[in-house]
């Protein structure tokens, strides 16, 4: 009789052991993650500032970021994961679509458009998305380490009031720069006659997309 | 008779809407909301949500006054459902859409091919066969609609028939433009015979299977009622697959579409038949989870939608 009492408790204390520790490994891993992603966007920004100190021309700033740029852009696909197992109270959906507008971006239209890549209005996205992702990683590092000091605060929630219209801006003007080269090249399109009785056609799929950016509320995160 | 004295708040605000007097006892849910309609005739019944519990599940219109949990002075709580349109309308719309915009497509209507082709047919027999088989289904829906579905509710938000037809009307112009394109391209040469040729006994038989689960389902309903009873296989073999599927009608369903998607080697086919496959699972979770709430007795050996797997 008492020694399953005992192990009654014993199994209780475990079970709430196992959940707090759960709840401490999930905070340990935003901690770290947030920590991490503020590290990348700073060394993207500081490698961003040394390119145009050193060179006095953003020609070639794309070529000298683009691989932090796509690994750490593209790493942000974990947040996706956080929202889907709980550990970060936001709908999976929201931060779906911001991440895979920016993988859109980095991937589909700056990496694989060459010709677009020395356009200013890349710059322009760059510098905003930077500025906006060192502001958020490092809003939520401080959260979590529940010491958020003013500025941050005011920055996430004043700055994208500039940023976004910016952001917005560099975005759609990189895009309508690369319909030209998309056109003649007729990448990722398919056209008929063809067994699978489908078309694509990536010029008319961009038009679509810089229409989406008409009503755009996932941008507020 | 003792009456009773009926007050009816706003779900949110508390305030005082309608007050009834002299109430029969044995007057229904649907009785008190032709009076309160009378009062507020902006709120038709079919748009009035009438609870006990602000935040409680809404009461049936079958529901008898005498026989819910209230005093003589009864307290019910309204919230608006928002503009209602009968699912009649709904399906009747929903379905003639595609009808009339594959039909469009088939005879190449002007300005969605180049004018060369307007007004000429495919030389593909397929794509006549196609437009039978595309056609036929949703005539039979749209008579389905109008004689042999029996409707839980009369009607829902007037939302949902923007949603709805945007879904329908959307894929049958999308499916219907690279079918009956100039530069389709058929099931091949070899095995294409054979491929349509089984395509097609398996639209037909999915289309049979889909029809009997309909009317074994307003079978099990007399007319104007909203009784709720667990379908059991009838006489006729196509219904026998109730004894593995809580809602065969999507099952069969989804088989006309595979029967189609192969028939027609469309990929757009193949996604309409996913997304449809999708939405069916959904509500066949959902149907087969009420069906276990309500009756104790329900056969454990029964799916949602595939026997055995989902």
């Amino acid at each position: 009789m008492a020694s399953s009492e005992e192990d009654g408790t014993v199994e209780e204390k475990e079970n709430n052991n196992k959940k707090r520790s759960k709840s401490a490994l999930a905070t340990a891993w935003l901690t770290f993650y947030n920590i991490a992603m503020t590290a990348g966007w700073l060394v993207l920004a500081i490698a961003m500032m040394r390119f145009y100190i050193q060179k006095g021309t953003h020609k070639g700033l794309y070529r000298s970021i683009a691989r932090t740029l796509k690994f750490f852009q593209t790493f942000a696909l974990v947040e996706v994961g956080h929202c889907a197992i709980g550990i970060v109270r936001t709908s999976v959906i929201v931060t779906g679509v911001q991440v895979c507008s920016r993988i859109f971006m980095v991937w589909f239209i700056t990496n694989s458009i060459r010709q677009i890549q020395n356009e200013e209005s890349v710059i322009l996205f760059l510098v905003v998305w930077t500025v906006t992702e060192i502001t958020r990683y490092s809003y939520y590092t401080f959260n979590l380490l529940h010491h958020l000091p003013y500025f941050i605060k005011w920055a996430r929630y004043n700055l994208f009031i500039v940023l976004y219209p910016l952001g917005v801006i560099g975005e759609l003007l990189t895009i309508y720069a690369a319909l030209p080269f998309v056109r003649r090249s007729g990448m990722y399109s398919m056209r008929l006659p063809n067994k699978y009785n489908v078309s694509f056609d990536y010029y008319y799929c961009l038009i679509v997309v810089m229409l989406s950016y008409i009503p755009r509320k996932e941008h507020f995160q | 008779m003792k009456h009773y004295e009926v007050e009816i708040l706003d779900a949110k605000t508390k305030d005082k809407l309608c007050f009834l007097d002299k109430v029969e006892p044995n007057a229904t849910i649907g009785e008190i909301k032709s009076m309160f309609h009378k009062s507020h005739p902006q709120w038709y019944p079919a748009r009035q949500s009438i609870r006990l519990d602000p935040k409680g599940k809404s009461l049936k219109d079958e529901d008898v006054l005498q026989h819910l949990p209230v005093g003589t002075t009864a307290t019910f709580y309204f919230r608006d459902l928002g503009a209602q349109i009968s699912w009649v309308t709904v399906f009747l719309t929903e379905y003639t859409g595609p009808l009339v915009i594959y039909l469009m497509f088939y005879f190449r209507v002007p300005f969605i091919y180049a004018p060369k082709y307007d007004f000429t047919t495919s030389k593909h027999w397929v794509v006549h066969l196609a437009c039978m088989c595309h056609s036929f289904h949703y005539m039979k829906r749209l008579l389905e609609t109008l004689f042999v579905h029996r409707f839980s509710h009369g009607t829902m938000p007037l939302r949902n028939i923007f949603k709805n037809c945007t879904y329908y009307w959307g894929f049958a112009a999308w499916m219907a433009y690279y079918i009956n394109h100039p530069l389709y391209t058929p099931p091949s040469e070899f095995y294409g015979e054979q491929q349509i040729r089984l395509a097609l006994i398996i639209f037909l038989f999915c289309q049979i299977g889909n029809f009997s689960i309909h009317i074994a389902l307003r079978n099990l309903r007399p007319p104007g009622s909203k009784t709720r009873k667990i379908p059991y296989p009838t006489k006729n073999p196509f219904t026998w697959i109730f004894l593995l599927v809580s809602c065969p009608n999507y099952t069969y369903e989804l088989g006309s579409w595979l029967g189609f998607t192969v028939m027609t080697q469309c990929l757009p086919v193949a996604f309409f038949t996913m997304v449809g496959f999708i939405q069916m699972t959904v509500w066949a979770k959902g149907k087969h989870r009420s069906y276990l709430k309500e009756f104790r007795d329900y056969p454990p050996l029964r799916s949602p939608i595939l026997p055995f797997v989902l």
